[in-house]
């Protein structure tokens, strides 16, 4: 494949996020990535590669064990959030929260939430974890045809699940 | 919600957030905001089973058609997943979905208003998008209409919110607020005049990213440009609305306008010929690629802003933008077309409008 802007082969492949259009990915030769990720004005997604960059220059040892590091609600690892750029689950943020720091601070330059919040907080965030291990529980029996066992888990989710609120008394939803 | 959309409608009109009015529409063509939310109780798409894709759109699903605001009733709810791939390029388009989501796979969907001034993409990058688009720079009318819709559905919709890091997305670029202000602006002038390095350089100081728009694999550009808060997490909403709306699009239609000005003065007669070429080759031409037709309009509504030419109206150009693309022309010729025939047809579409006629008698 060659590069976009010239006829070296492309060796970088880097994904951009782009509205409204969605991730594209540029095909660039070494000089054009390395003009493109120097750029100032760094797009969200190449603040992301370079602070995964950053961790990665850490020891060996260090990165290898991070990138092993699984979520224990959606299971996904560090390794796969790296290279998609995209987290598992909301958990993951409590769960690497350590490890995103340093991310966050490349990308927003802050790491505390400041503006709107929801009126409401039903359930806490443990049951809500809980619900997202069951429903990966769920489709682990559906994949080894345990339908009994996917079906009883199936009606401990929808027990745990937020109830329609009464369209007409909004109000009520506030608990 | 009605549970389906008329397309071969759709495709004859543009939404109301492209009529070209309102604040500094000469140089702006659109402001559209967004929230990245999430249901609480999933995981986020990226490790979504088929079956929680499915049960997020029913939830989704029936939770906004328990919402007896009058804003649902207009609403069109849209199963993406078996719609025609034409279908899912008009809505594109018309920026009422992403890329990304008409190119996905599995259960995923889009509610949105019969004028299009807003749509929620149900199962993108996250469970819910929520945008809303309107004509010219409008971020104070923009926001009132984002936020309630936001504030309804979460009425019936248990968002992932974190007390430190705010609403949680796939993406830790937009944790947070989760919101993304985005102006659409026309800038020729500053392509003419080669000033739009400086421009993206003085962004780059303050949060915010400025991209070229259409400039799918190809150099071209159309002029259009999208400018849009870089940062999510740490700053209220009402700051990076300013920040985009009062500090940064202002700044550049400023920018724009003496270029403008400059042009007019220095190259009056230059900058009329250009115009007045780009109508000759839409007017003649009997096929042309879609890109060589964005590039040729973007001209004439440079000339017509600029009062070099009277005729067309802006309005005819704007609804030219949109349905000179692929799908669209499709969607109104009434079938699928291949390259050549679209390039074909393309011109024909180009020729009858510009001389004053409308859809009915295009043939
Ligand atoms: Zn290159
Ligand atoms: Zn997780």
């Amino acid at each position: 494949m060659k590069c976009q802007f010239c006829e070296k082969p492309a060796t970088f492949h880097i994904t951009e996020l782009t509205e409204p259009v969605g991730p594209q990915v540029m095909h660039l030769c070494e000089e054009h990535a390395k003009g493109f990720l120097n750029k100032e004005a760094s797009p969200p997604m190449t603040a992301i590669a370079s602070a995964l960059a950053k961790q990665l220059g850490q020891s060996g040892d260090v990165l290898e064990e991070l990138d092993q590091k699984e979520c224990p609600v959606c299971g996904i690892s560090f390794f796969e959030f790296r290279n998609s750029g995209r987290l598992g689950c909301p958990y993951d943020y409590t769960h690497f929260e350590s490890d995103l720091r340093p991310l966050l601070v490349n990308v927003h330059d802050k790491t505390e939430h400041v503006g709107k919040k929801p009126t409401r907080s039903a359930g806490t965030a443990d049951s809500l974890a809980k619900m997202i291990g069951l429903r990966r529980e769920m489709e682990e029996a559906i994949e080894r045809e345990d339908y009994e066992r996917a079906s009883e888990i199936r009606d401990e989710i929808k027990a745990m699940e937020d109830p329609i609120a009464p369209p007409s008394t909004p109000s009520d939803t506030q608990s | 919600m009605k549970r389906d959309a008329d397309f071969d409608e759709l495709a004859r009109y543009s939404g109301e957030w492209m009529r070209g009015e309102g604040p500094e529409s000469d140089i702006v063509i659109s402001t559209r905001i967004r929230l990245a939310r999430n249901l609480a109780d999933f995981p986020f798409i990226r490790r979504c089973s088929d079956e929680d894709r499915l049960s997020i759109e029913r939830t989704v699903r029936a939770r906004m058609e328990s919402l007896t605001d009058s804003h649902w009733k207009s609403a069109h709810y849209v199963d993406l997943e078996p719609l025609s791939e034409i279908d899912r390029q008009l809505l594109v388009e018309r920026q009422l979905i992403s890329r990304e989501i008409a190119e996905s796979d599995g259960s995923r969907a889009v509610a949105f208003d019969a004028t299009e001034g807003y749509s929620v993409m149900v199962n993108e990058e996250d469970h819910l998008r929520i945008q809303v688009m309107k004509s010219g720079l409008d971020i104070k009318n923009t926001w009132e209409q984002v936020n309630r819709i936001d504030d309804m559905l979460e009425e019936v919709i248990l968002y992932a919110f974190h007390p430190r890091y705010g609403y949680l997305t796939a993406c830790p670029t937009n944790v947070g607020t989760g919101l993304r202000v985005s102006v659409m602006l026309h800038l020729p002038a500053l392509v003419i005049t080669e000033q739009m390095d400086r421009v993206f350089r003085s962004m780059q100081r303050i949060n915010v990213t400025v991209r070229g728009l259409y400039g799918e694999g190809s150099q071209y550009t159309g002029d259009f440009y999208q400018v849009s808060n870089q940062v999510t997490l740490g700053h209220s909403e009402a700051d990076l609305l300013a920040l985009v709306g009062d500090e940064v699009a202002p700044r550049i239609i400023e920018y724009e306008r003496k270029a403008r000005q400059a042009l007019l003065k220095n190259n009056r007669d230059d900058l009329h010929d250009e115009v007045s070429r780009a109508m000759g080759i839409l007017s003649t031409a009997r096929k042309i690629s879609s890109e060589e037709t964005m590039h040729h309009l973007s001209k004439i509504r440079l000339g017509i802003s600029m009062g070099l030419i009277e005729q067309p109206d802006v309005k005819v150009i704007n609804q030219l933008f949109l349905q000179t693309q692929s799908a669209h022309l499709q969607k109104l010729q009434g079938r699928a077309l291949g390259t050549a025939e679209r390039h074909a047809r393309r011109a024909s579409f180009l020729q009858h409008h510009l001389a004053g006629k409308d859809d009915a008698t295009w043939n």
